[in-house]
């Protein structure tokens, strides 16, 4: 499968004049027609999926994706009631919604997916999905915005979206369904007295549009605080859907641009925008945000709560375990002494009570072995995220050499050495990134000895290692 | 035809999390309760009620939100499946409720004179919001009265707490002639929380209550101070203080409803009755009632 990905985007309005009442207002007319050409480009494009970020739809618990398969209701906006109501039948791609879904939650953000009989599918997905794909012929996906959310979980929302995109093939087509000015006249009007309600708005709403028609998409994400300080009235959500498109488009400055239309929609600023990911060649990033993969969170008020519990009960009731540095991870513990234990000065301590490795009959078991060196606890090849945890990069090489550099160092201590080596069960935390790189130290170290082998994906380990073994070796004769 | 009448003011608010844990056959969701400080307090409530005789209940939620001026349900019967966008996991209410049409007209006509921008809502599609339903529940769960539903008109969005609540002390004001004109015995109702900065994750088992507290020290010490003055009868202070109360505890008294009640009720000098405090995903909430029957004397 070739890999998936963005093959344009495009910037919706959400009231629903352009479904209900295009021909009461030229102007709504207008962007209706602009919503047919980009509804036709889609169509020619070949693309298939549609990926919807709504503003109109707020979320609290991180980011919500709709995954009924085949949501139908009939929606009725909450001002614009007597202009009719907008029946609804969309076809939803489930599987990339769970996908997409596993993909934040691996990125640190808290998602979840929706999938309710009778779910209130927001007015700006609602009008988006019914003109850009009239016949439902490409199947969508629809996310919220997150009320709490800033630049960094909006950022790493759009990564974890392409990374489903790149991974399954998709040829995908990005939407933001969202008002420019979104301040409304507060009185009803006539459809003929429709105009952007002040001439501040429309000044900003032109300087937006006419970074967006040079392809400038990561200047306007840049920019979106101001906007929101400008243009926007402090509805439920803030302006953040730039920086999800932009994310979305590797925060490039440089696609080709292209304003479909752009009027009033009862005082707000309706626009229809394409962006093509074909190069302008023009437009460099002119500064820069940090650039962020993962979300360290700061505010898992449940689970910080619950750690705090745990450790003041483990004070008082046992004063004598090991205390845990929250921040640093788990406490290291003296290796427990047992008959058969075979415990080692060399090898880094544990991080619980048990030993190093223990003797049954003619086999040595050895506890899980990780990179971490003895006395100083250093990770050669660094740790995979900070104390506050934050992804770091790291080398996986160092961190298998030392692994194997350990084992060894256990086993000699127990009489042997590395040749005795039986059967090995490994660990990664990211196979994705580093199979290749522990196999090359494999093949150069344990491949030589020969032992048996099974690779498992896991979600992390208990401090910030990349890799840890469990190793099965002869037992040396008894000393 | 008889004086009209407003026999309780309420504040009642409606996390949809008290609704899920009652496990009433409307909502689809079953828990294994939970958050029981303020289903007391609404036990407390209905209680304090029962043998008061009224008409209709009038209500404001904050989640029927309108940019263009205030909109009443203006069709007698609604019937749907209200699904909560933000916790759809907890609510998911078949409801079927009344309207009082003619007494929501007459608010609507009165706000019109007094030139506030209002609408009728008759599109029968139309789905009503999590936050009425969720407290037109708790407060009457038989619902054998009907309703008149007024938006939440979001003009602090657009403005300022200041001109939302002189507004919504106009909106107030012009309720209470419509109710003490239309020889009607009303409850009038605000439904909101009060300090409302949300935990952004939610524990597996939403009803675990050893998760359940206030965001912060600061939200509850804004909570304490505002239910001191609704015991106290001090409802001016609470407008005097809402611009600081709705800025710093993120309060969600932002969508009118706390102003519009307390006008409504004609900023009352007597105590109000505490039924119950207690935190939603660490939000603050309140259940109070201003017996406005008993204080006949305050101007009714
Ligand atoms: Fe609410």
């Amino acid at each position: 499968m070739s890999d998936g990905e963005l093959i344009g985007s495009f910037i919706v309005p959400v009231h629903p004049h352009t479904v209900l009442a295009p021909e009461q207002n030229e102007g709504w007319g207008r962007l209706r027609d602009a919503y047919d050409v980009a509804a036709q480009r889609i169509k020619d494009s070949g693309a298939d999926l549609l990926i919807i970020y709504s503003t109109t739809w707020p979320s609290i618990i991180g980011h919500q994706i709709i995954a009924d398969p085949n949501p139908e209701w009939v929606m009725v906006d909450h001002d614009f009631h007597d202009l009719g109501s907008i029946p609804y039948s969309f076809n939803i791609d489930e599987k990339f919604a769970h996908a997409w879904n596993e993909a934040n939650e691996k990125r640190g953000l808290k998602s979840r997916t929706v999938a309710y009989h009778g779910f209130p599918i927001d007015v700006g997905s609602v009008v988006a999905l019914k003109l850009l794909n009239p016949d439902n012929a490409i199947p969508a996906v629809i996310v919220s915005s997150n009320v709490y959310a800033n630049r960094s979980e909006t950022t790493v929302l759009a990564k974890a979206c392409m990374d489903v995109v790149k991974a399954t093939g998709r040829k995908a087509i990005a939407v933001t369904a969202m008002s420019l000015s979104n301040r409304m006249f507060t009185k009803p009007i006539e459809p003929r007295d429709d105009r952007i309600h002040s001439l501040k708005d429309d000044e900003w709403n032109r300087k937006i549009l006419e970074l967006l028609g040079e392809g400038r998409l990561e200047d306007v994400g840049q920019l979106s605080r101001t906007i929101h300080q400008q243009i926007r009235v402090n509805k439920v959500v803030a302006f953040k859907p730039m920086w999800w498109l932009s994310g979305m488009n590797t925060n490039r400055n440089d696609l080709t641009g292209e304003v479909l239309a752009y009027e009033a929609l009862h005082g707000a600023g309706g626009a229809v925008v394409h962006l093509d990911p074909t190069p302008s060649g023009t437009g460099d990033i002119e500064y820069d945000e940090d650039d962020v993969e993962y979300f360290a969170g700061e505010r898992n008020v449940l689970d910080a709560d619950q750690l705090e519990t745990e450790e003041n009960e483990q004070s008082s009731n046992a004063e004598s375990l090991p205390k845990e540095d929250l921040n640093k991870g788990p406490a290291l513990w003296e290796p427990t002494e047992g008959e058969d234990s075979v415990n080692s000065e060399a090898a880094p301590k544990p991080v619980g009570a048990y030993p190093h490795a223990r003797r049954v009959g003619d086999l040595l078991y050895l506890s899980g072995v990780g990179p971490r060196q003895p006395g100083t606890n250093a990770i050669p090849g660094g740790p995979i995220h900070d104390e506050s945890g934050k992804a770091l990069d790291y080398d996986i090489k160092a961190q298998t050499q030392a692994v194997v550099d350990n084992i060894t160092r256990i086993l000699e201590e127990a009489g042997g050495s590395i040749d005795d080596v039986l059967d090995v069960t490994s660990f990664l935390v990211d196979m994705d990134r580093d199979f290749q790189g522990y196999n090359e130290v494999w093949a150069e170290t344990l491949g030589q000895v020969g032992p048996t082998r099974t690779t498992l994906a896991i979600r992390a380990l208990p401090t910030p290692i990349a890799v840890e073994m469990k190793v099965i070796a002869k037992a040396p004769p008894k000393m | 035809m008889s004086k009209g009448e407003i026999v309780a003011g309420c504040l009642a608010p409606h996390p949809p999390h008290l609704v899920y844990a009652e496990n009433p056959p409307q909502n689809e969701p079953t828990a294994e309760g939970g958050w029981e400080q303020l289903r007391w307090g609404y036990e407390r409530l209905r209680e304090s009620l029962a043998g008061v005789d009224y008409d209709a209940i009038v209500l404001l939620s904050p989640h029927w939100q309108t940019y263009v001026g205030t909109h009443f349900l203006g069709l007698p019967k609604f019937k749907n499946l209200s699904v909560d966008p933000v916790f759809p996991n907890l609510f998911r209410y078949h409801y079927d409720l009344e309207i009082d049409v003619e007494l929501a007209q007459q608010i609507h006509d009165r706000a019109a004179d007094a030139g506030l921008a209002v609408k009728m809502m008759t599109n029968p599609d139309f789905r009503v919001d999590y936050g009425t339903i969720t407290t037109g529940h708790m407060f009457n769960p038989a619902w054998d009265k009907p309703l008149v539903v007024v938006s939440s008109n979001r003009s602090r969005d657009y403005y300022s707490v200041e001109v939302m609540q002189e507004m919504m002390i106009e909106l107030g004001r012009v309720t209470r002639e419509a109710i003490l004109a239309s020889g009607k015995k009303v409850v009038v109702i605000a439904s909101n929380s009060l300090s409302h900065r949300h935990f952004t994750t939610e524990s597996a088992l939403p009803e675990d209550m050893s998760k359940e507290h206030i965001t912060s020290h600061a939200m509850h010490l804004w909570d304490m101070r505002m239910i001191e003055y609704f015991r106290t009868g001090q409802a001016q202070r609470i407008l005097d203080e809402m611009p600081e109360f709705t800025e710093q505890a993120i309060a969600e008294s932002d969508g009118g409803g706390l102003s519009w009640l307390l006008s409504t009720l004609d900023v009352p000098t007597y105590p109000g009755i505490l039924h119950g405090y207690g935190t939603i995903i660490g939000t603050g909430n309140a259940i109070v009632e201003w017996p406005v029957r008993d204080h006949k004397e305050a101007g009714l």
